[in-house]
């Protein structure tokens, strides 16, 4: 099966009656606190269950799957990522993250170039399970456009989202 | 059935059933007896299998056939005597196996056939069915009964006191690893499912099931098997019992016996694919991406290979073992190895 996360999600709610979708609450206050010392840092969520961790300084931002994603997928066995150098637009399909039960392409949640890709994840997947939003991350993209990072989702529209 | 239980991931819980032992709730299948006279008559016109021949007590797969050979569901059937048989179908396909069931056992006991001994389906109601699988199954149910488990082979059954309660015992299951299936009455199901899921047992959901199964080899109805796939294409030409080649008399023997002797044209197979994991539905190309020779029908990265495998459809002439093809995964061709299944080892108790 290969599927948004999104559509994952809703297959998983209905097929499964456990409590699958428990996130532990402590790292994202853990995060926000840090968020407020690195204030140069804005930490933005896509409703396809994308993060970016963007430095308004670089015009860097991090890519990587939200920790509620990498819970409901499982342990996480192979990771597709793009090409360094590649541009990618807002909403392309740039890799996919798979467990034993799913295929969950990965898009782009900001335009711009590819300048780096977590090679620890090819050997290392399961590191996606462990720190998804830190050590987890996929690629690193040099916006195109940084005002895009403003309509990305904050934390709490995010979590409205599934919750 | 959940996906999983608990925080257990899928790997941990399939790694737990190839290494010790793991019980699964599979309650929702479909149990049926069906007694009568004729009750073997009529399920070799159901089947294409020789369940005359069948030893009591012993279980085979089979298929429900319909009048071009396509596969209604699979199922196992198991016979106690030449008149009582107790027959296991997919719960998925319970409404249309009723009809099937219904319309077919009319018909039959309106025949010549049926009026010398009419046929008669129960269903088993809100039994209990639980499956304890894994190299430890055994050493873990023999706590528990007198009965001496050696002697229950793998395909064979028998009725087992367990701690007082008089189960009927299958030997085999879905996971290619020993193990048992176990029918238990309504009244008794939570006492016994309590009784068999003490460490070190764990309870295993239907996501590690898929993988299990998928391991060894073994067909998932709706997505390897459906009504337009027959026994032949579906590699499972060794249900087909020897005596019933040469006589046929099943419903959908004329394609069967056809594609049995001048071969299918497209073959069930299993594969090994580099790179990214295939699903359902990707497409088999020829290494050179230009001819399409199938579609996978279940795949994925395999917990305990390490490789992602795969099963699926392709023309034939290219379904012999080690043939390299290509299965296109987000748009990109990817090596795949044709790889004879089971992908792991079958560690059945033959005694």
């Amino acid at each position: 099966m290969q599927t948004g996360l999104r559509t994952l999600f809703r297959s998983s709610r209905t097929a499964s009656s456990t409590p699958r979708f428990r996130v532990a609450p402590t790292s994202h206050i853990l995060r926000a606190g840090a968020l407020q010392i690195r204030s140069l840092h804005i930490k933005k969520y896509t409703s396809e269950h994308e993060v970016v961790n963007f430095d308004d300084e670089t015009g860097v931002g991090i890519v990587g799957i939200t920790d509620h994603a990498q819970s409901v997928l499982g342990d996480v066995v192979f990771v597709e990522l793009p090409a360094v150098g590649a541009t990618v637009q807002q909403g392309d399909q740039i890799g996919a993250v798979e467990s034993v039960k799913a295929a969950s392409d990965i898009y782009a949640p900001v335009s711009g170039t590819v300048e780096e890709i977590n090679e620890t994840l090819s050997n290392e997947p399961g590191l996606l399970n462990k720190s998804a939003e830190d050590k987890g991350w996929l690629c690193k993209i040099k916006l195109s456009d940084p005002s895009e990072v403003d309509k990305l989702m904050t934390l709490e529209e995010y979590k409205a989202t599934w919750e | 059935m959940p996906l999983s239980y608990g925080d257990v991931g899928q790997v941990a819980s399939h790694n737990h059933v190839r290494k010790s032992v793991g019980i699964f709730d599979v309650g929702h299948m479909v149990q049926s007896n069906f007694r009568g006279k004729t009750a073997t008559e009529f399920l070799e016109w159901l089947t294409p299998s020789s369940l005359s021949t069948l030893k009591p007590y012993s279980s085979t797969l089979t298929v429900l056939l319909n009048e071009n050979g396509g596969i209604i569901d699979d199922t196992i059937v198991t016979k106690h005597a030449a008149d009582a048989f107790y027959v296991v179908t997919n719960a998925g396909c319970r409404d249309k196996d009723l009809a099937w069931f219904q319309q077919k056992v009319a018909e039959w006991n309106s025949s010549d056939k049926g009026k010398e001994g009419p046929v008669e389906r129960e269903v088993l109601e809100n039994w209990g069915l639980l499956a304890l699988q894994g190299p430890e199954a055994a050493s873990y149910l023999q706590n528990l009964t007198s009965f001496d488990l050696r002697q229950l082979t793998f395909g064979t059954s028998a009725f087992v006191p367990v701690e007082g309660f008089n189960l009927h015992v299958a030997r085999g299951g879905y996971t290619g690893e020993d193990g048992f299936e176990i029918s238990i009455p309504p009244s008794q199901t939570v006492e016994v499912a309590q009784l068999l899921s003490k460490p070190p047992v764990q309870l295993i959901g239907l996501g590690a099931r898929d993988s299990l199964r998928l391991e060894a080899g073994m067909c998932l109805y709706g997505n390897d098997l459906n009504e337009t796939t027959t026994p032949v294409e579906a590699g499972l030409s060794w249900v087909i019992g020897k005596d019933r080649r040469e006589t046929g008399g099943f419903i959908g023997a004329e394609t069967v016996l056809r594609q049995l002797k001048e071969g299918p044209s497209t073959r069930r197979v299993g594969l090994v694919v580099e790179g990214a994991p295939a699903r359902q539905g990707a497409k088999i190309f020829a290494p050179s991406g230009q001819e399409e020779l199938g579609v996978v029908t279940s795949g994925i990265p395999s917990p305990t290979l390490g490789k992602n495998i795969a099963m699926g459809y392709i023309k034939s002439g290219w379904h012999k073992k080690g043939t390299e093809v290509a299965v296109e995964v987000r748009k990109q061709l990817r090596k795949a190895v044709l790889t004879p299944m089971p992908f792991s080892k079958a560690n059945y108790w033959r005694g």
